[in-house]
């Protein structure tokens, strides 16, 4: 590699040619406060418009200051970040931004998450010394799943950069000029009305709260209170690696034990696991599989888990409404059983049954809502917190959860396998699936589960599984851009796929909308992964068809897998959508 | 050379009528009607044609009616005085004295326009042909020398040769920056890419600047032919022609141009035998400032949100679609034809040391002769204010001029006799820019100029980062306070701090340059910016908020017909008494001054 002389606040060093300013610096040992940039790295996602000239730096000869998260080091630069004029540069970028910036910290969305607010600490600013007018919009609150307050926006461009470039939906750009700019959908139309998602990657790495969550926790706590209600509550696998992260415990630690203990304590009826589901999930997925392979059906089959990746495809593939699985999502399939098996076995009218979901996404909110997955007028799923909302119901109610004890989930429906813990991660879902596909199609034991060719974190990885004879081509994408990648081979005949895993958000479930912040650290993502697959190999059963409460539910209520009761509970059909 | 109007040398007498925009918007398309009819009325219509020019830039006089070859130059023609030109001057060989241009100072007639102060002195290479040539008939630019220099170049000259002649002739860019434009040409064309493009800035932002538009309007194949040879130069087969979708006439006469230039093949496949293959296409503009900025302009011809993006990478490096792209300017290329065939020796020895060639200037504001003026680099502002422009209206005092538009500052008195070119604005805390130039009297306010300007810059700030979008909005902030009466030395103190560092701390050559209006009205007038907050006055009387209407208690013989007219009742005083305005409750209408019959009251 070649190495270019540089010298930074008086020291000389040698760097990498095509070191950024930035980088170069945090060799140097020198800290230099950033807003717009982001570097999600081993993703290959990079968020570099430079626009918020929060780094900039002195460079000797040149005569504006430089932005150093896009400028790269040449040869014989002399680079100050310590000079008053660098120094006032950044602290005047940021009073710029704060004095435009509504001051409700202490009752925003964001608070103490907020990066605005911990650089407003960090330059030690006391005072709004540019004062003036504001922007006023009004929030977006048409959606189920977020909410966006132009206010809040800095323009750091962070959410186009995912919801574009990651994500290729193309619903957010800057609105308006000037002053008056900020990031929303064309015309600022509601984002109900645009082809968002609801992905949620734009909140997942907002910097302040211009994009939120939409907050259910409220009602959570209703239904808790209400005594006509039976309360259960499900939870999503990548919940249970991620929660620790906001009561200070190390990220890829596995908290199950803790969280049931938790919702106990909260009043839940019925604590269970989207594991059960995931579980009914392969059930009903690898006898489709094995169906449209036998009989010569639409192939690649697609997964269906992922409701982001659903409303994409709804929007911006309407001609492949066929190609996916027509597998109703764990959480879905979780709520339907419990309003109907579930129910009947405890002699409750499904009225008033009371299903809430903890999850790592924000698109299960607004899944949950899709009309079609509604039976006899009431949802399958009535309420959807994420991983984030959970933890503050947690906090307000005073439980120290680094300290809980464990506890087991309820009978019925609390039952997993190892195969449906891996559904929080890219890749999980068909690996799952293949475990069973396998010893369906060959009649013999599957003696090691692991496909570890299946694994990883590339954003596009293909397989081949050795079925008996039969080789099973398996794809898998994550991040909605690598979909497209993979859809648009479909659409030209070009594909080879039988099937294919596909996951909006980049990591999978691990790295949701809905999880706790990672503030751009990959690493956390990594570590959440690492923890399922030890999840796995940990369970005695690690294939869902071992699942004794599954093979109990077919048994005594649904019969025959995607027979004639499967398909009416636990199957699902799409809509075609405009792309907007 | 054989036009639809037939052959050019078999009429007696052209009548040229000025199609640039202002003559048009003056109704010059209903003369040229008019003319036709009475010609063929009086069946003079086989010996006397009709031309419809390009712009000849004396655009406060329009409309311009010029009858060739008797060099006869009548401004301010109306429809009524169609017949009275025809009769008298194409029948009967008389000039219509009344219709023909009064010099300001002398107040004499002047007839042609080699003997008008206007033109005397302007030495025209980038608008030659305007004024000149119908802008709508290629064979009329072939005849003034039209396509000689793209034969030149494709038959006779490598790309290296005309690189290298555009940087011995010091060619630089007319948008504003003023960079070498052979050295921009030679870094594309040493940009490896089998794909390249070099687009033409007609994206005219700066307000009060039209010399691209009358350059595009008068003389659209100068840019076309200037265009194929940077094209040739750099290495690229398509041309774009970025234009603000505002200049309506200017792109239906570049799209008859292109396709002329196309029939005739100038434009296509293998021009001039050569093999060299180019062509050009026009893509409309919103019409956005920024636009002109050749990142966000490039961004914009891509189809995205016209935002700039830092440099590096340069455009020749990674431009449009990626590619290795030149960016130049309309006037840049109205240049570049008379350098290949003239010479790199005849453009340097016009100008000055550091910048070579002509400048276009907009002349506009309290100035007599309003209008487009090309002269050569290293004229002094005095020149073109006194002897070209004519001097002040109404014979007021001159206060300053504002070059470069809302990237640029004022100049005074002081600096009037500096030589113009691109270091020695600079040097006074100006800018060359696109050569607006807006020149005003002692009844303009520095401090409210700054205002106008930044509110210009505000609005068209992109938004994207950080010190243009909120800081330049804050700046505007305070001015607005100061110039209703309600700012404060410290406002003074941000001011200064706020301007020096956005125009340090932003990402493009907006914002980098919005606050040089402030940082030089403050510069050079900071007196008045220190009257406003710590008296609350005005002196030139433009903000309204800060008049104060006052009674001379020796001139008021106490008639009370101020008291009468006074909307707010804030006049006290008996009959024939001397009466008095409360200042606090004054809103200064200036009723009360309207209706003194004996200049009593003063007026701020």
């Amino acid at each position: 590699m070649e190495k270019v002389n540089i010298v930074f606040n008086d020291i000389k060093m040698e760097v990498e040619k095509g070191t950024t300013i930035l980088e170069a610096a945090k060799k140097a040992g020198v800290h230099i406060p950033t807003l717009c940039h982001l570097d999600l790295e081993g993703f290959g996602i990079v968020n570099q418009v430079a626009s918020c000239r929060v780094c900039v730096v002195e460079v000797e000869g040149r005569p504006s200051l430089v932005p150093s998260c896009a400028e790269k080091v040449q040869e014989g630069m002399v680079i100050h970040s310590d000079s008053i004029k660098a120094m006032t540069g950044r602290r005047m970028a940021v009073e710029l931004l704060l004095s435009n910036h509504p001051k409700d910290c202490l009752s925003c969305a964001k608070n103490l998450e907020c990066e605005l607010q911990s650089l407003a600490q960090e330059l030690g600013i006391r005072d709004i010394y540019w004062e003036g007018e504001q922007v006023n919009y009004k929030k977006d609150t048409s959606t189920f799943s977020l909410i966006k307050d132009p206010n809040k926006c800095v323009m750091c461009r962070r959410c186009e950069t995912m919801c574009n470039e990651v994500q290729t939906c193309n619903v957010l750009s800057a609105v308006n000029r000037g002053f008056e700019s900020f990031v929303g959908p064309a015309f600022n139309m509601d984002m109900a009305d645009s082809s968002c998602t609801f992905c949620g990657q734009c909140v997942a790495v907002c910097p302040t709260a211009a994009l939120t969550e939409m907050d259910n926790t409220t009602q959570v706590w209703n239904e808790l209170v209400n005594p006509k209600k039976h309360v259960v509550v499900q939870i999503a696998p990548a919940v249970r690696v991620a929660i620790g992260e906001m009561f200070d415990i190390e990220p890829g630690t596995i908290s199950t034990g803790k969280i049931v203990t938790a919702l106990r304590k909260m009043g839940f009826d019925g604590v269970f696991d989207t594991n059960f589901g995931a579980d009914l999930t392969i059930i009903e997925e690898a006898t489709e599989l094995i169906h449209r392979i036998n009989h010569n059906g639409t192939l690649p089959m697609l997964t269906s888990c992922c409701p982001a990746w659903i409303k994409f495809f709804e929007h911006q593939f309407p001609d492949l409404l066929d190609i996916p699985s027509t597998c109703k999502s764990p959480q879905i399939m979780f709520g339907t059983i419990a309003k109907t098996y579930y129910a009947q076995k405890k002699n409750l009218k499904p009225e008033n049954i009371s299903v809430v979901s903890i999850m790592p996404c924000l698109a299960k909110k607004a899944e949950a809502k899709r009309p079609e997955l509604t039976k006899d007028d009431h949802s399958n799923v009535d309420i959807v917190i994420t991983t984030r909302e959970f933890g503050r119901m947690m906090k307000s109610a005073g439980i120290d959860f680094a300290n809980l004890p464990d506890s087991e989930f309820d009978k019925m429906m609390g039952e997993s396998t190892g195969a449906s813990i891996i559904f929080g991660t890219t890749g999980g879902v068909i690996e799952a699936a293949t475990r069973t596909a396998y010893e369906w199609l060959t009649d013999e034991e599957l003696e090691d589960v692991n496909f570890t060719q299946l694994r990883g974190l590339e954003g596009i990885r293909e397989a081949s599984v050795f079925i008996g004879e039969m080789e099973l081509k398996i794809g898998i994408a994550h991040g909605l851009g690598n979909a497209r990648k993979l859809l648009e081979d479909i659409q030209s005949g070009k594909s080879k796929f039988h099937a294919i895993e596909i996951m909006a958000c980049p990591g999978g479930c691990i790295g949701g909308g809905g999880q706790p912040y990672h503030h751009g650290n990959m690493e956390i993502l990594k570590k959440r992964q690492e923890a399922l697959y030890v999840d796995d190999e940990s369970k005695k059963k690690r294939k869902s068809h071992e699942n004794k409460e599954i093979i109990q539910l077919y048994k005594e209520f649904i019969g025959e897998p995607y027979g004639e009761k499967a398909h009416e509970l636990l199957h699902t059909h799409y809509v075609a959508r405009e792309k907007i | 050379m054989k036009g639809k109007g037939g052959f050019m040398n078999t009429v007696r007498s052209h009548i040229m009528v000025c199609g640039g925009t202002g003559c048009v918007s003056s109704g010059s398309d209903k003369l040229i009607d008019l003319f036709k009819e009475k010609l063929s009325s009086v069946e003079y219509d086989s010996e006397v044609k009709v031309i419809k020019t390009g712009c000849f830039g004396f655009c406060g006089q329009g409309p311009i009616v010029k009858i060739h070859p008797d060099n006869v130059f009548y401004v301010q023609v109306t429809f009524d005085d169609v017949d009275e030109i025809v009769e008298e001057h194409i029948v009967k060989g008389r000039v219509v004295k009344r219709l023909l241009y009064e010099e300001p100072f002398y107040k004499r007639k002047v007839q042609s326009t080699s003997k008008m102060d206007f033109y005397k002195k302007q030495y025209r290479v980038a608008l030659r042909n305007c004024g000149l040539i119908n802008p709508e008939e290629i064979e009329e630019y072939i005849a003034f020398d039209g396509y000689e220099a793209l034969g030149k170049v494709l038959l006779e000259m490598s790309p290296e040769d005309v690189t290298g002649l555009l940087k011995d002739a010091g060619l630089r860019g007319r948008g504003g920056g003023g960079f070498p434009t052979g050295l921009k040409w030679e870094f594309t064309a040493k940009s490896p890419g089998d794909e390249k493009y070099i687009i033409c800035n007609a994206d005219e932002g700066d307000p009060g600047a039209f010399m691209d538009r009358s350059i595009l309007e008068g003389d659209p194949h100068s840019v076309l032919e200037a265009m194929i040879i940077g094209g040739y130069a750099t290495g690229a087969n398509n041309g774009i022609i970025y234009i603000r979708a505002e200049y309506p006439l200017a792109i239906k006469r570049l799209n008859i141009a292109i396709d002329q230039a196309r029939e005739l093949g100038f434009l296509g496949k293998d021009i001039f035998g050569s093999g060299f293959d180019f062509d050009i296409r026009v893509k409309l503009g919103a019409g956005a400032f920024v636009c002109g900025e050749e990142t966000a302009l490039i961004h914009s011809v891509e189809g995205k949100r016209g935002e700039p993006t830092k440099k590096p990478p340069f455009p020749s490096e990674s431009g449009y679609l990626n590619k290795p792209t030149t960016v130049n300017n309309v006037e840049t290329f109205a240049n570049v034809c008379p350098i290949i065939l003239k010479g790199a020796d005849w453009y340097s020895s016009i100008g000055t040391e550091t910048s070579k060639g002509t400048k276009v200037f907009a002349l506009a504001g309290s100035v007599n002769n309003v209008g487009l003026v090309e002269v050569p680099m290293g004229t002094t502002l005095r020149e073109i204010i006194y002897d070209i422009g004519g001097g002040i209206v109404d014979g007021k005092k001159f206060k300053a001029v504002q070059t470069g538009g809302p990237s640029g500052g004022v100049i005074t008195t002081d600096d009037l006799d500096t030589p113009i070119d691109y270091e020695s604005l600079k040097n006074i805390g100006s800018m060359m820019g696109s050569g607006g130039m807006i020149i005003m009297d002692e009844t303009s306010c520095m401090v409210n100029i700054a205002k106008f300007y930044l509110e210009f810059s505000q609005d068209e700030s992109c938004g994207k980062c950080t010190p243009c979008r909120i800081g330049v909005k804050r700046m505007y902030e305070i001015l607005e306070r100061i110039t209703e009466g309600e700012g404060t030395l410290e406002d003074l103190e941000k001011l200064e701090l706020l301007a020096n560092m956005i125009k340090s701390s932003s990402l493009c050559g907006l914002g980098q340059t919005a606050p040089n209006p402030v940082l030089s009205t403050m510069n050079y007038f900071y007196d008045e910016y220190r009257e406003h907050v710590e008296k609350g006055y005005c002196r030139a009387g433009e903000c309204k908020a800060l008049m104060k209407y006052s009674i001379d208690a020796e001139k008021c013989i106490g008639c009370t017909a101020c008291a009468r007219v006074c909307p707010v009742n804030c006049i006290t005083g008996k009959a024939k008494e001397v009466h008095v305005i409360d200042q606090s409750e004054c809103i200064a209408c200036g009723a009360c001054f309207d209706a003194c019959k004996f200049d009593a009251v003063i007026k701020p």
